[in-house]
């Protein structure tokens, strides 16, 4: 696990806002054998662009090659390699956990701690909302495991470069 | 203007300047074709939409213009797809056009529907489906602009038949404007730097020269760097024409079937200048041990193809022409004042090697030897013929023995290795230069795989020469066999009591000539009659079945490891030595 976090570099990727655009990039992916470790789109403040924020699991030459592969799709308008010492990133994580009157408290107090929010609640369960690193998600989720995950779902990461 | 989408599409055409297209009409293409049909772009009608592919492909390698192809939805696109992906891994400009079910229909698994952008998406510079009218004449213009500038290759672009039915108001913008596409041409001014010192200061250097120096018009500047240098050049199967092969300083092709010279030289060399190459593992060998005291420079357009396969120490990005150009300059300038390095001892070494090691073969035997017919073809052709060839055996002997002076005077599928490549290429290839002598060197087994456009030849009024090396087997593949799976020619063998079919004959059927050749004798009268001839031609030579291609660096195998010279009889090659993957 260690070893693979040194691994992973955090690609934030500008493309235009076109139908079939990730379509392109998880082919390129796909063909040239590179690992997406997790993969976020969405909108940016320009309605006409998007930005893909890219985690792989390569180095060196490799990276190389995979920036310029992507350079190459003609949708693909910037790509940055994102320093995780010079940029913010956050994952937000949805959990369904499973609680009984003596645990609820318990959770709660967990789920305060790590800033979360209950979203939702019923007789056996409540669903949380966290946000952060990934590392504290992973944290969040090693705690809560002992009351049962009764579902869970990520998002991949987001990522900007902090302002100079 | 007015007007529907189909009409759009032609008039977008003829504002690119296309004067050519091939393709086969479909029930999605016929608003297409409906305004195609008073347009002045001449329409070949192909009897395979493969064939139309390699036709574009052929006319785009042979006149440096966008090749232009057409074919309706579903097994139409589908039968692109092999052509698509030659013109993209040889870097050819090729626009290729097909129809696509109504937009409401897309997604249903209509009649003749297939997802064409998705499935080429992998083996094209880009694609487009167009689900608005409006959207034509953009496209269009995008779709050649990118296929001709930067690394040159195929876009493809699938029109839905609502959409060619539907209407417009016609406009072409000045300009197209792709934020994400901006290649690089002018190479950057301290790396040429770098690379002008390194070729001063460079005992053994080595020029290598691709196809990119074809496709940026760069073999003026590469000959004037060999010259003023005094470097010795070789090139890739890409490359052959970039240099002439007859010029002093050319050593030849390197690579699985080069040169002993050119791969002995790979081993010695200190610099090696590639130019539009890509290292690719065919001219390499065992990548661990390519050229192990050279430092590199790699000039390429395409920054991805730099450090790819093989380090770069100096990387330059850039157009070929417009780099070399520059070095050429920067170089006079160093030179001044400087005293050149000695390389007498390099030249000699080369010297000995070109006199010891020219291609050969056995002269000897009573048959029919592929060689001798190329051979004969290149000396009763003079050097001038524009040379296409299929794939295999028949490829390699071309490559050796016939020996090209010009740019875009030799044809072949280099990077996808495309049987039945050579016939339609040679059609479209005499189609933009109707002057030229085109003439096909085939293989029986590839030959088969497009034989079907002679109907196009004979009628478009080609007047092609295809010139069988039919020895009765997948030839490649049976070499193979003989050397590394111990002579088992499992399904490689093309005959049975006889030869099948009788070319000649299929030929005429055809309405083209068709002579057949079983001695060494009736060569030079078979090719003098075919060259007399203003039809298309098939001479269908019967030549030894069992004839190699030779020297040969077994897959895997260093450079310098060559088998099958004559002085070296052949044993058995062991592939499980290869250290690398057994390609």
């Amino acid at each position: 696990m260690k070893k693979g976090v040194e691994m992973k570099h955090t690609l934030s990727v500008l493309v235009e806002n076109k139908p079939g655009v990730l379509a392109r990039v998880a082919e390129l992916f796909a063909r040239r054998g590179f690992n997406i470790d997790s993969l976020a789109v969405g909108t940016t403040e320009r309605p006409d662009i998007s930005r893909m924020t890219i985690v792989v699991d390569v180095e060196g030459k490799s990276l190389e090659q995979v920036r310029k592969q992507l350079h190459k799709l003609i949708n693909v308008i910037e790509i940055v390699d994102l320093d995780p010492e010079e940029s913010v990133s956050r994952e937000l994580v949805l959990v369904k956990i499973k609680v009984t009157p003596e645990t609820r408290s318990e959770v709660i107090e967990i789920v305060d701690i790590f800033r979360g929010n209950i979203v939702d609640v019923s007789r056996e369960s409540v669903i949380v909302e966290v946000t952060g690193s990934s590392r504290k998600l992973e944290a969040f989720e090693d705690l809560v495991r002992v009351y049962g995950i009764k579902e869970l779902v990520r998002t991949g990461k987001v990522a900007l470069p902090r302002g100079k | 203007m007015k007007m529907t989408g189909a009409q759009a599409l032609v008039k977008s055409l003829e504002a690119e300047g296309v004067e050519i297209l091939f393709g086969i009409p479909g029930g999605v293409l016929l608003p297409v074709f409906d305004a195609l049909y008073r347009s002045p772009i001449r329409k070949v009608l192909t009897r395979h939409e493969q064939g139309a592919a390699h036709m574009a492909d052929g006319y785009a390698r042979a006149t440096g213009r966008v090749g232009v192809c057409m074919a309706t939805s579903g097994p139409g696109a589908t039968n692109l797809v092999t052509g698509i992906a030659n013109a993209y891994m040889d870097s050819i400009p090729l626009v290729a056009i097909t129809g696509q079910v109504a937009t409401n229909l897309i997604g249903t698994d209509a009649f003749q529907e297939a997802d064409t952008t998705g499935i080429t998406m992998p083996i094209v510079k880009h694609n487009y489906l167009v689900k608005d009218p409006r959207d034509i004449p953009d496209v269009v213009q995008e779709a050649f602009y990118l296929a001709r500038t930067g690394r040159p290759g195929p876009v493809l672009i699938d029109l839905p038949v609502d959409v060619s039915r539907g209407e417009l108001n016609y406009r072409r913008s000045e300009r197209v404007d792709l934020p994400g596409y901006k290649p690089t041409y002018k190479g950057h001014r301290r790396q040429i730097k770098l690379a002008a010192q390194a070729i001063l200061s460079a005992r053994k250097p080595i020029l290598f020269v691709g196809g990119g120096v074809i496709t940026s018009n760069a073999t003026e500047e590469v000959r004037a760097l060999a010259e003023e240098e005094h470097i010795y050049v070789t090139h890739t199967l890409m490359g052959k024409g970039a240099f002439p092969e007859t010029h002093p300083l050319s050593i030849g092709m390197l690579g699985m079937h080069g040169t002993r010279t050119a791969n002995y030289v790979m081993c010695e060399t200190d610099l090696i200048i590639g130019v539009g190459v890509r290292f690719d593992d065919r001219v390499t060998g065992k990548l661990s041990e390519f050229a192990p005291n050279a430092r590199v420079i790699h000039i390429d357009i395409d920054p991805a193809e730099i450090g790819k396969n093989v380090e770069a120490h100096i990387p330059i990005v850039g157009d070929a022409k417009t780099v070399l150009k520059e070095l050429l300059a920067v170089l006079r300038e160093l030179k001044k004042g400087h005293d050149p390095v000695d390389r007498r001892e390099w030249n000699a070494q080369i010297e000995e090697w070109k006199a010891r090691y020219p291609y050969n073969y056995d002269r000897s035997g009573p048959g029919l030897k592929p060689q001798f017919v190329v051979e004969k073809l290149y000396e009763l052709t003079k050097g001038e013929a524009i040379i296409c060839t299929e794939v295999g055996q028949n490829q390699m002997w071309a490559a050796q023995f016939y020996k090209v002076e010009r740019p875009r005077q030799f044809i072949t599928s280099g990077g996808l290795g495309t049987m039945g490549f050579g016939f339609p290429a040679a059609i479209g290839a005499q189609l933009g230069r109707p002057g030229e002598l085109v003439i096909d060197i085939a293989g029986d087994g590839s030959f088969l795989m497009n034989s079907q456009e002679l109907a196009t030849a004979v009628l478009e009024g080609t007047p092609v020469k295809v010139a069988i090396l039919n020895n009765g087997y997948l030839g490649m593949v049976r070499q193979w066999q003989q050397l590394f799976y111990n002579r088992t020619y499992s399904c490689s063998c093309l005959h049975r009591e006889r030869r099948c079919p009788d070319f000649a004959a299929l030929a005429r059927a055809y309405g083209a000539m068709g002579i057949t050749v079983t001695d060494p004798e009736q060569v030079e009268g078979a090719i003098l009659d075919a060259l007399n001839a203003e039809c298309p031609v098939v001479i269908d030579f019967q030549v030894e079945p069992e004839e190699n291609v030779y020297p040969m660096v077994a897959p895997g195998a260093p450079l310098y490891d060559m088998i099958g010279d004559l002085l070296y009889p052949v044993e058995k090659v062991h592939p499980e030595k290869a250290e690398e993957p057994f390609l």
